[in-house]
């Protein structure tokens, strides 16, 4: 069964539909998709430097994600407004990995499937690193649901409760560049943030808690996955932008709803 | 004679590279209740937030009896509209609650019958007495206070106080409040302390208003609402201890509040 590229690419939408959703969730309630975004362009950095030292994409990805996260903050740290800290940073990471990547004279790889994903593509191994991501990803969700809740209310509120929520907020900055990591081959860099915030928009107007939304979340993005490759098969369009008109079409649904 | 709940010796707090809070020495007891009063900027909020251990000491200690159980109301809590949270599941954060728990904490503070309602959909006076409500839910032998009555108008604010002095009846906690409000407050203290980025007086609301440091602060006669909205001061302090960084405007206390 998995030896079709169609089910390996509805299993990898799938896969990272689960992540991002309830991940996306905090990004939302935080106000974070600024921040996603620029998580998500250092995963082209990450992608050079793969690419440049012969490792295996998944850890410098990482890495690289992990790297822009220290670098807000260090920048925030220095008086620069997040606002600001985040556009330098994003774009910066943007264009000096391309730049690298095309400085590459002997890597022959198309930059386009790196900036928009390349669902069809996707291998057995691929599957297991996508599985394997969501599976930590929302295992760490579950596990500091509670706490990663209070401190996104209110640090000061988790902080009297027992909770520390500077390790909250590493927890989410770590899912979230895993997250970048394991959703670069299915959606690309431009469209994970995508991912992350539009299933949580799109189940709030349906939702009165927080758990719900996140569940709700989480369909909305499986149904968009399956739905916006079905289209992108029938059709023949791209994959990845495929999955994003389908969700930002369930967005505007529930748009709709909540103006009752 | 009792332990004290907490004591800090010689607390010192330094955030941004500046001292906020110079070598505080106090003791709070069980079952007092406690006013903090001192202008914007005096380091009254930050001593809070030591005492809940938000912000660490750069000198001195801050000492919490073992096992202490503290109830924490924050300054503001501001919630992300994109967040849907009912009264029920805030007051389950971080640990769930049952709802006969839920129901009988809302009672205390004055608010029955919110469970079902979403936070964001509260007025100004019942979210705050959700939050006094969560805060009540751990039992607390102290309750902190962070400008609790910010945004409400003055009857809200007095009824707010009002319902406090009933709680500590009920349960017995000591209090510990930080307050604009002086002269609403100082009536159901039973010491105040006077803070201007150090502890400029302390004792009994009578000895305090009565203090050179208080009406240096906040102007003379404070019975008068007048004191309240219109102060002119400004006083400096000769300390025999000279700051040590040598800030020369570090310890000159100039305020300009214009009406409100």
């Amino acid at each position: 069964m998995l030896d079709d590229f169609l089910v390996r690419a509805a299993l990898a939408g799938l896969g990272v539909a689960v992540a991002a959703a309830p991940l996306g969730c905090f990004v939302v309630w935080r106000r974070m998709a600024y921040f996603g975004e620029a998580t998500a362009h250092a995963g082209i950095l990450g992608v050079a430097l793969a690419l440049a030292l012969s490792v295996p994409m998944m850890p410098a990805i990482l890495i690289t994600a992990l790297a822009m996260a220290a670098a807000v903050s260090l920048l925030t740290g220095r008086g620069y407004t997040m606002d600001t800290a985040l556009g330098v940073l994003a774009h910066s990471a943007l264009a000096l990995g391309l730049v690298a990547v095309s400085l590459l004279t002997n890597a022959r790889i198309d930059l386009s499937s790196f900036l928009f994903g390349d669902i069809l593509a996707v291998g057995k191994s691929d599957l297991a690193i996508i599985w394997g991501g969501a599976a930590l990803i929302v295992g760490l969700l579950v596990w500091r649901w509670s706490a990663l809740l209070a401190s996104t209310l209110n640090p000061d509120l988790a902080r009297a409760s027992g909770i520390d929520p500077r390790r909250e907020e590493w927890g989410l900055t770590l899912a979230l560049a895993l997250t970048v990591a394991v959703a670069i081959k299915v959606v690309g860099v431009l469209l994970i943030t995508a991912l992350l915030i539009i299933p949580p928009a799109a189940a709030r107007p349906l939702t009165r808690t927080p758990e719900a939304m996140a569940l709700v979340a989480t369909i909305i993005a499986a149904i968009a996955a399956i739905g916006g490759l079905g289209a992108s098969y029938q059709f023949d369009t791209p994959a990845g932008p495929s999955i994003v008109c389908l969700t930002a079409a369930m967005f505007l649904l529930t748009a709709l709803f909540r103006k009752k | 004679m009792t332990a004290p709940l907490i004591s800090t010796r010689d607390l010192t707090l330094r955030l941004g590279g500046r001292d906020v809070l110079r070598d505080v020495t106090v003791d709070i007891a069980a079952g007092e209740i406690v006013t903090i009063v001192g202008p914007n900027g005096s380091g009254k909020s930050s001593f809070l937030r030591a005492l809940i251990g938000a912000i660490d000491p750069a000198r001195g200690s801050v000492t919490r009896r073992a096992g202490l159980r503290i109830g924490y109301v924050p300054q503001k809590l501001a919630i992300d509209a994109s967040l849907p949270l009912t009264v029920q599941r805030f007051l389950s954060l971080p640990r769930r609650i049952r709802g006969a728990q839920a129901r009988a904490a809302l009672e205390r503070a004055g608010v029955p019958g919110l469970l079902t309602q979403q936070m964001v959909q509260l007025s100004g006076g019942q979210f705050q007495r959700v939050l006094l409500a969560r805060a009540l839910l751990g039992e607390p032998e102290l309750l902190l206070l962070d400008e609790a009555t910010q945004g409400l108008d003055q009857p809200g604010a007095a009824a707010f106080y009002h319902q406090i002095e009933e709680v500590r009846q009920a349960i017995g906690c000591a209090v510990v409040m930080v307050s604009h409000d002086l002269h609403v407050v100082m009536a159901a203290s039973d010491r105040v302390l006077c803070m201007n980025g150090h502890l400029c007086c302390a004792g009994t609301p009578e000895v305090v208003a009565s203090a050179p440091a208080y009406r240096a602060l906040f102007g003379t006669g404070t019975q008068g609402a007048l004191a309240l909205y219109r102060h002119e001061h400004s006083h400096s302090h000769d300390h025999a201890a000279a700051p040590e960084d040598g800030t020369a405007d570090a310890h000159q206390h100039a305020h300009e509040h214009g009406p409100h």
